[in-house]
This record gives C-alpha cells, sequence and structure tokens, in this order.
C-alpha cells in the first residue's frame, strides 16, 4: 500500500502532536555564532566610528555655524555666492574630464595591444610593469618631474611655447601620469574577459577587421571604459598631491579644502567643499559599482579566452605606441630620481647624495621616511587581518539577517570617500573635546587606522572574491563534525585563502606608503609621513630632497613587491603544495 | 501506536519503536514563496529514504534543516525522540556529503578524514587506526597521503563519506552526492554508498533529483514537489502504484490517455473499452479521466480471443535505442491518441514491429492507473 503523507499524522500517535511542534521559537544561538558575530561586531565598530562618524560630522560641521547652532545651507549659500570659490568648481571638473580625455583612449590602445596583439610576451610583461610603476609613486613625484621638465628652468620649456606649466596644464599632464595605470588595468581586465569565439563567429561570416572592432572590441569594452573613465575622473577631483606642487594659482576643489581649514581655519566651509567633493565621488563610485556587476556578469562560464592572430602593420604599430608611453612614463620617473642625484637643476649637474642625507638625516623631518615605514608595515599586517576577517565572517555565517548589508555597504562605501574628505572628518570628529576617542588624534595608530578605513573596499572585494571561490559548506562540514569554525578558519580557510591574503597586505603597504591625502590632516611633527615632507620640503624649494624622498619611497615599494614576492613564492610551495599536485 | 492507522504500514519497524528521525508539521516560509509546507514524515532506525523530486521541490531546504543549516519557519524535528528542531549544527548528531564533497584541499586524506577525531581528542594512534579503517571501508586504503586534488571525484566523495561517518553519527546526510560525478562513477559509487549503508547499518537521507538513482539504492523513497510530499512509499510502490498523476509522470516514463468512466472500473478511449483493475478512486460514469500507462505494461505474444483491453495498433514509427527501443503505435479507435511501447529488439524482430505494420497488443488491465483529468483539460 502506498503512504500518502502530506495529511498530518492520526491523533493518538506519540510524540507527533504536541501544540509547541507549530510554535515558532527562535533557534538558540550556540557558542560559534555568538563568537562570530562579536567579532563582525567589532569590525563593524571600527568602521562605524572611523568612517561613518567623521562623514555624519563633516556633514554637521557644513550646516552648524562656529557655535553649533543650526543654520541650514547658509554655508552652501555662501560658498555657491562667492565667484572665486565657485572658480574651483568648475576648474576641478574640467581638468578632471581632461585627464579622462587623454588618460582612457591612451590606456586603451595600451590595454588593445597587451591583450590583442602579438607582440613578444616578454616584451608585453616589461610595458606592463612600467606602466604600473606610477602606482607605486605619491602623486606628487610626478608633478616634481613636470616642473624640472617644463618649470621655469625646465629642460624643455621651449616646447611649450611659453605657456607656463603652472596651473592646468601642469595638473593635468600630471594626472595623465598619476591615471595611467589604473586606466589601464581595468581596460585589460575588460578585454581578456571578451569571449574568443565571437571572433570566430565574425570570422565565419567574413565579417572586415573594422566591422568587429566597432561592433564585437568596443561594445564589450564599454563596461571597463565607463568604469575606467569614473575612476580617473574621480582620482583627478580628489586628487591633492599634484595640483598643491604642479596648481600654482590655479584653484581646484582639493586644495580649497586644505586651504579653507588649515590655513583658515574656516572648518564650515572646509566641510561644504568636502561635501562637494564627496559628490564625484559618490556619484562615479556608484556608476562604477553597478558597471564592475555588469562586466563580471558578461562572461559566461563557457567562454573561450581570445588569442590574438599576427597583423605585421598593426602590431608594429601597437609597439611603437606602447614603446612611445613607456618612454614618456620612464622619463617622470627617470627625472625625479636624476633630480634627487644632482646638486642643483640646471646650475650644478654633479652627482651627489646630500639630497638624502638632508632628506632622511638632517632635515627636521627626517623622520618621515621611517614613519611611512613603520605604517606602511602596520597597515599591511593590521589590516590584510581585519579585512580578511571581516569579510570571512559576512561571508560565511549563516542568519547575519541585517547584519551583512551593513557590512556591505560600509566596506564597500570608504572607496567613495576621498582621503581629504576622511581626514577633514577626522580632524572634526576626533578633535573634538567631547569625543572620548580624542588621545587617538595626532597618533601613529590613527594614521593606521586611516590607512586601513581609506583602502578598505578593494581589499575586501579581493578578499570576498577569494572567499567565494572556496567551497561553501566547509563550515557545515566542520558543525557537523563538531570542529569549532575558528579552528577550521585557520586550519583550512586562512590557508587556502593565503595568496590573496598576501596581496592584500602587499596593496595596502604599497598603497600606504605613498599616500598624501589623508595624512595631510593627521600628522603632527612626530608623526609625519614621507609624502607630507615630500610636500613640505617642496613647498620650502627644496627639489632636490622632496625627489630624494619620492624617489626613496617608489623603490621602497619595488623592493618590498620584490621580496615580497620572492618571499610569497617560498612560502607559497611550502603551504600550498596541494594547489601544484595534478590527478595522478 | 495504532496499527489500523494505515499512514505508516509501509514501514518496517515494529510499532511503538521509536523513529531515527520525526518530522512533524515542518514549514519554511520565504518572502515570496513558501518552500516546505506543512511536512509530516517519520525515518526508521537503520533504512536509507531518498527525497526525490525535481528542482525547486523544497528536498534539499528539508535536508538543510534537518541538518540546521537553514532554520524552519515552524514545525519540529525530533531525533531519536530528541527534539532538536532549534539546536545549531553542531550541537545536532549527523555526518553530512555535499555534492562539491567540500573536502579540505589543504589536507592530506588522512586528515580529512580524521578532521572531527582530531576534536573529539581522541588518542593520536586511535585516531590513526580509525582513520585507516575508515579508508579501507570505502576502498582507499592507499591514499592516506594524497591531497585531494589528486583523486578522481568519486574518490573525493569516498573520502567525504569516510570523513562523515569518522566520528559515528546517528544519522547521516547525503546532498546530491552523485549529481557532480560523470555517468559511469555515479553507477559504481551508487552501488557502494547503499552497500556502505546497510554494513554500517547507519539511517541516512539521500536528497536526489534522479529517479535511477532513488530507485535503485532506497529502502523507501519520498516523492516531493512544489514544497509538499507527493508520496511515501517503497521504490516498487512509488513506480507501480503512483498516488498521483506527478509521482507517474516523474518517475519512470508514462503514457497519458485522455478517456471517460464508464463505471466498474470500466473507460472509455476513443471507441475502444479499457477495463482498469487497479483503479482505486471511485469514478462515476461520465466523468473525465486520464489512464496512465507505462510503456512495458502492454502484451504482445500469446493473446486470447478474450483477453482484456486488446486491440490492432499500427506502428508510426520504431525508435531505436540499442536492447531496448520504444514502438509508437495509434488506432483509429484511439482517436489519434498515441502510445509510445517498449520492446526489445528480440521481440521487434520476432514480432515483425516495423513502421506500417499492424500488430496485435493488449494493455495490461492491472496495471493502467486513472487519475481525474484536470479541471483545465474537461473544459478544454
Amino acid at each position: 500500500m502506498n503512504t500518502l503523507a502530506h495529511t498530518p499524522p492520526a491523533p493518538g500517535a506519540p510524540a507527533m502532536t504536541p501544540p509547541a511542534a507549530y510554535r515558532r521559537t527562535g533557534m538558540r544561538w550556540s557558542r560559534d555564532e555568538i563568537i562570530a558575530r562579536g567579532v563582525l561586531l567589532a569590525v563593524m565598530a571600527m568602521l562605524f566610528v572611523f568612517l561613518v562618524a567623521p562623514l555624519v560630522t563633516i556633514l554637521a560641521h557644513a550646516v552648524q555655524d562656529k557655535d553649533g547652532r543650526f543654520v541650514g545651507l547658509a554655508h552652501f549659500i555662501t560658498y555657491f555666492q562667492t565667484p572665486s570659490l565657485l572658480r574651483a568648481v568648475w576648474n576641478s571638473v574640467w581638468v578632471a574630464a581632461a585627464v579622462v580625455a587623454i588618460s582612457v583612449p591612451a590606456a586603451f590602445v595600451f590595454a588593445y595591444a597587451l591583450t590583442r596583439s602579438c607582440m613578444p610576451a616578454g616584451l608585453k610583461a616589461v610595458f606592463r610593469l612600467i606602466a604600473l610603476i606610477p602606482l607605486l609613486a605619491p602623486s606628487l613625484l610626478s608633478a616634481i618631474s613636470f616642473v624640472q621638465w617644463f618649470g621655469n628652468q625646465g629642460a624643455l620649456k621651449f616646447l611649450l611655447g611659453g605657456v607656463s606649466i603652472y596651473g592646468a596644464p601642469g595638473i593635468i599632464l600630471s594626472e595623465v601620469y598619476n591615471t595611467f595605470p589604473h586606466a589601464l588595468m581595468i581596460l585589460v581586465t575588460a578585454m581578456s574577459l571578451t569571449d574568443g569565439r565571437l571572433y570566430e563567429a565574425a570570422k565565419a561570416l567574413r565579417t572586415r577587421p573594422m566591422r568587429q572592432f566597432m561592433t564585437i572590441t568596443l561594445p564589450s569594452c564599454k563596461y571597463g571604459l565607463i568604469s575606467a573613465s569614473t575612476v580617473v575622473f574621480t582620482y583627478v577631483v580628489s586628487d591633492f598631491g599634484a595640483p598643491k606642487v604642479i596648481g600654482g594659482n590655479f584653484n581646484v576643489l582639493s586644495v580649497d579644502v586644505f586651504k579653507q581649514v588649515v590655513g583658515q581655519h574656516n572648518f564650515s566651509i572646509g566641510a561644504v567643499v568636502g561635501m562637494l567633493l564627496l559628490v564625484p565621488s559618490i556619484v562615479s563610485f556608484v556608476i562604477d559599482y553597478v558597471v564592475r556587476r555588469k562586466l563580471k556578469a558578461q562572461l559566461t562560464a563557457r567562454s573561450v579566452p581570445y588569442s590574438p592572430k599576427p597583423r605585421k602593420v598593426a602590431d608594429t604599430l601597437l609597439l611603437m605606441f606602447c614603446a612611445t608611453v613607456c618612454a614618456l612614463l620612464l622619463a617622470i620617473i627617470g627625472m625625479a630620481v636624476y633630480t634627487s642625484l644632482i646638486t642643483l637643476w640646471p646650475y650644478d649637474l654633479s652627482f651627489t647624495l646630500k639630497h638624502y642625507r638632508f632628506a632622511l638625516l638632517e632635515s627636521d623631518m627626517a623622520a618621515a621616511y621611517t614613519n611611512s615605514l613603520a605604517v606602511a608595515a602596520v597597515t599591511a599586517v593590521a589590516g590584510s587581518f581585519i579585512v580578511f576577517v571581516g569579510a570571512y565572517l559576512i561571508e560565511k555565517t549563516r542568519n547575519l539577517g541585517m547584519m551583512r548589508p551593513t557590512m556591505h555597504m560600509m566596506a564597500v562605501l570608504s572607496m567613495a570617500v576621498p582621503g581629504l574628505v576622511l581626514g577633514l572628518g577626522y580632524v572634526m570628529f576626533f578633535n573634538h573635546p567631547a569625543n572620548p576617542l580624542g588621545f587617538l588624534y595626532q597618533t601613529m595608530t590613527i594614521l593606521v587606522v586611516s590607512m586601513i578605513v581609506h583602502y578598505y573596499t578593494s581589499s575586501h572585494l579581493t578578499a570576498v572574491t577569494a572567499l567565494k571561490q572556496i567551497d561553501n559548506e566547509f563550515e557545515a562540514v566542520s558543525a557537523s563534525l563538531k570542529v569549532p569554525f575558528i579552528k577550521t578558519f585557520f586550519r583550512v580557510t586562512v590557508p587556502v585563502c593565503l595568496p590573496a591574503i598576501l596581496d592584500i597586505g602587499r596593496y595596502f603597504f604599497v598603497v600606504s606608503m605613498a599616500s598624501l591625502s589623508c595624512a595631510i590632516f593627521l600628522y603632527t611633527p612626530d608623526t609625519i609621513l614621507a609624502s607630507v615632507a615630500i610636500m613640505h620640503m617642496d613647498d620650502a624649494g627644496d627639489i632636490g630632497p622632496a625627489a630624494a624622498l619620492a624617489s626613496l619611497i617608489v623603490v621602497t615599494s619595488v623592493v618590498v613587491c620584490i621580496v615580497y614576492s620572492l618571499l610569497t613564492r617560498v612560502l607559497l610551495t611550502r603551504t600550498q603544495a596541494w594547489r601544484l599536485l595534478g590527478r595522478t | 501506536m495504532d496499527m489500523t492507522d494505515t499512514k505508516f504500514i509501509a514501514s518496517p519497524v515494529p510499532a511503538g519503536a521509536c523513529a531515527a528521525l520525526e518530522i512533524a508539521g515542518v514549514r519554511k516560509d520565504f518572502e515570496s514563496f513558501s518552500a516546505l509546507r506543512d511536512i509530516h514524515l517519520r525515518v526508521n532506525p537503520g533504512e536509507m529514504l531518498c527525497f526525490l523530486g525535481p528542482s525547486g521541490c523544497g528536498k534539499t531546504t528539508l535536508l538543510r534543516i534537518i541538518a540546521g543549516l537553514e532554520t524552519q519557519t515552524s514545525g519540529q524535528i525530533l531525533q531519536n525522540g530528541k527534539d532538536v528542531s532549534w539546536l545549531p549544527p553542531e550541537r545536532r548528531d549527523y555526518g553530512i556529503v555535499f555534492q562539491s564533497y567540500a573536502l579540505f584541499p589543504n589536507l592530506t586524506i588522512a586528515d580529512n578524514v580524521g578532521y572531527g577525531l582530531v576534536n573529539s581528542r581522541a588518542r593520536r594512534a586511535q585516531i590513526k587506526a580509525r582513520v585507516s579503517e575508515l579508508l579501507t571501508l570505502v576502498g582507499l586504503p592507499t591514499s592516506a597521503h594524497k591531497y585531494p586534488s589528486q583523486l578522481s571525484g568519486g574518490q573525493q566523495q569516498r573520502v567525504a563519506l569516510a570523513r562523515a561517518l569518522a566520528t559515528r553519527p546517528g544519522l547521516l546526510l547525503l546532498d546530491e552526492p552523485l549529481s557532480a560525478l560523470d555517468a559511469l562513477e555515479r553507477i559504481r559509487l551508487r552501488g557502494e554508498i547503499r552497500r556502505l549503508q546497510k554494513q554500517v547499518g547507519i539511517t541516512t537521507i539521500m536528497v536526489t533529483h534522479d529517479q535511477e538513482e532513488a530507485l535503485s539504492m532506497a529502502d523507501r523513497i519520498v516523492v516531493m514537489n512544489h514544497g509538499v510530499i507527493e508520496q511515501v512509499g517503497t521504490p516498487m510502490e512509488i513506480y507501480e502504484q503512483p498516488a498521483t498523476p506527478f509521482v507517474a509522470d516523474f518517475v519512470g516514463k508514462v503514457n497519458v490517455l485522455r478517456a471517460v468512466a464508464l463505471g466498474q472500473q470500466r473507460f472509455k478511449v476513443g471507441d475502444l473499452e479499457l477495463q482498469c483493475d487497479a483503479c482505486d478512486g471511485a469514478f462515476a460514469p461520465g466523468d473525465a479521466v486520464n489512464l496512465y500507462l507505462r510503456p512495458e505494461d502492454r502484451m504482445a505474444e500469446n493473446l486470447r480471443e478474450d483477453t482484456a483491453n486488446r486491440m490492432s495498433v499500427l506502428v508510426s514509427k520504431v525508435e531505436f535505442l540499442g536492447g531496448l527501443c520504444i514502438a509508437e503505435v495509434t488506432a483509429q479507435a484511439l482517436h489519434g491518441q498515441t502510445l509510445g511501447l517498449h520492446f526489445s529488439l528480440n521481440q521487434l524482430h520476432d514480432l515483425d514491429i516495423r513502421e506500417g505494420n499492424t500488430i496485435e497488443i493488449a494493455l495490461r488491465a492491472n496495471r493502467i492507473r486513472a487519475f481525474a483529468a484536470p479541471a483545465a483539460r474537461t473544459v478544454a
């Protein structure tokens, strides 16, 4: 007899009919779940205190007068009625647009050459490495170099034909240099995601190369181009280093914040400018976020990677283009290094190490380099730990409810906040006499925390990607085996994700080594960082020591990257033996 | 327990024995739909139970609720009489195997299998002995020092099984354990899991969407659809006496004939009158019904004049599939309705079943099932 079971059991069947069976009861939390939620709450509290609260404080300052009375939009109205202030908005926007118009197409061609041409693979690797060098340099470096090339005593000043490099031209050139690798990385990713079979199909239909480019290549890079443009635009609007050095009297928003707050102690207008700086960041951040999702969805699991066919003319032209770009990029970094090694441009070109001696030993900012090293090292270690633990907990804990979206939102919000705005928020929030965390102000700790928070998003996304790649059921399996999740975390999850964790650490090191905008509001003479010192030296006319310090930052990051990759190679062959073993 | 209660007669346990697992009124609501509605089920000690159903029927959700990996909206789960409804997974007693194996890639096979043992503070020698015992049990005695990536999918799933059994749980949960494997390994492992399960004697629940897997492995099958249980029964019961049209349709192949009830287990299909001995549903004369007939439930040899449901049919198509083929037959008397019937290759030759030939067959009266036709179709 078959037994239909969707009727409820007959009354009288034991243990089947207690009314409690239908009562809704909450699942009791186990010790594991309490620990997971506790740690996650701690990470969220950190992001709240060091990201959300400072932002809210800026907003509060923007709508209050000096005595804390609410004045509504009065400061905004004042701001928009002051033509000199308003001009900075326009300047920031058109300069950023100009940089997008140069940097993105150049990066597009470069990325096209790297992914779609038949240049020798070794040459591609070299081009790529050279193109990524600007990532390691503080944004001041390019500005200093352009001053040396095209400034009042510039080697190539005659090329400008009377136009001064100080102002918009200098900012645009420096920012093109600074943003080029950012745009390049996004576009290379976008182009390597194209399904090679589309081209095979096009070829089978005898589509001409130009039409292939217009109908397949461009559309498939659409999101990459949008994403690269927004990233570049935001970078330029919020960058402080280059306009400070080479901007002259050309006012832009980022320098305005600095002037208002540090120069005139006008916190209200500073807050208004801070809020304005936040606008393009948040807009482009939203665009970028939406677009990146589409970019990911574009590639199906069955896509076939595109493998380029040799085209003699096109390949040669692309090679020449890449070589020219790399030569220009090297000329910038080269000029900075050269300046740091000669006595005085252009009068005494004799070799000397005195600038290094001055920057590291004799200057009253001599502690800057070691401070930067310490901050970068601590940020790398603490940052990768916090970020990975946070990402792990929101990815692998069940039933988090509202905690998951809240944490995720804070984690990605950090990318939308320019360092300058974050630093401003810290000044206003932690400097407040009533803040119990005020003791942190003017310490190395707050510098480290600001770096971790400022660069949280990319690291978080890297960690999430790595975590998504490992099996989702590890936690379920260990629970069924009665093994606490913490043990599985350290014994399995961390070792499996080690490459990603190491990547995050290196990223934190490199970016905090060169970061200026966040620290500019937070340093003291004791905790001054190298990038801040470069700015002051440049202000004081000590171009040589400034160039020396900037070169040191680049060299340090290069050395760290090399040591890092050697170390990780050793570490990975020790701990990741299982990865290399195929099926026997 | 009341022996006259027919609901659980199929259980091979004596009345009054404690069920290994009892699911009472479990319901799971998501924001937009109900994944499970009012599920009642008893699992007997030592039996192998399969949850079978199409994707989205709620079978995996039910398994995860049993494991404590999802929380039911309401309802109760008793394991050996103990209420575990709201306990977190680590305080329940089960081992689990997932479709993805979920082996720890950075640990050796031995470390994977011993993962739960280390935590129970067993002595090292004991752990080693237990691990090698388990690896022998699953037929991988020499793989202890390899890593998961060095094993085939089937071997990895064996290791996952050994890991789940290592702590001697009272219940084994298998979540589509064979779905990620290729066809050959799937069949091999199917027999092996069943052998192991019997040998260890562990109560097991397996989720699958593969009917062949369920039919060949289970003691009892729970057929689910749209969050409700359609039928619970032995594989034979499920196949031969499907309780609902869904079960008849989902498990095995079936022909559906539109018919009208004539009363007394007789039905009119086109111009033909069919006898249907097994129809327990009472239909009033004139009711629209669907008759369900499996392709093998036909006779073609030794027919007598008085054999019930005899008819001559035209072979309209023969689909050659190897040893067992399908002949599509029709008859004018059927008003265009067709039947797909199984014949062995030898029968095709012996009975000269070819396209265009007319053959004599009879539909087995004790095999035809009748279900009320869905309302919509009656209108149409």
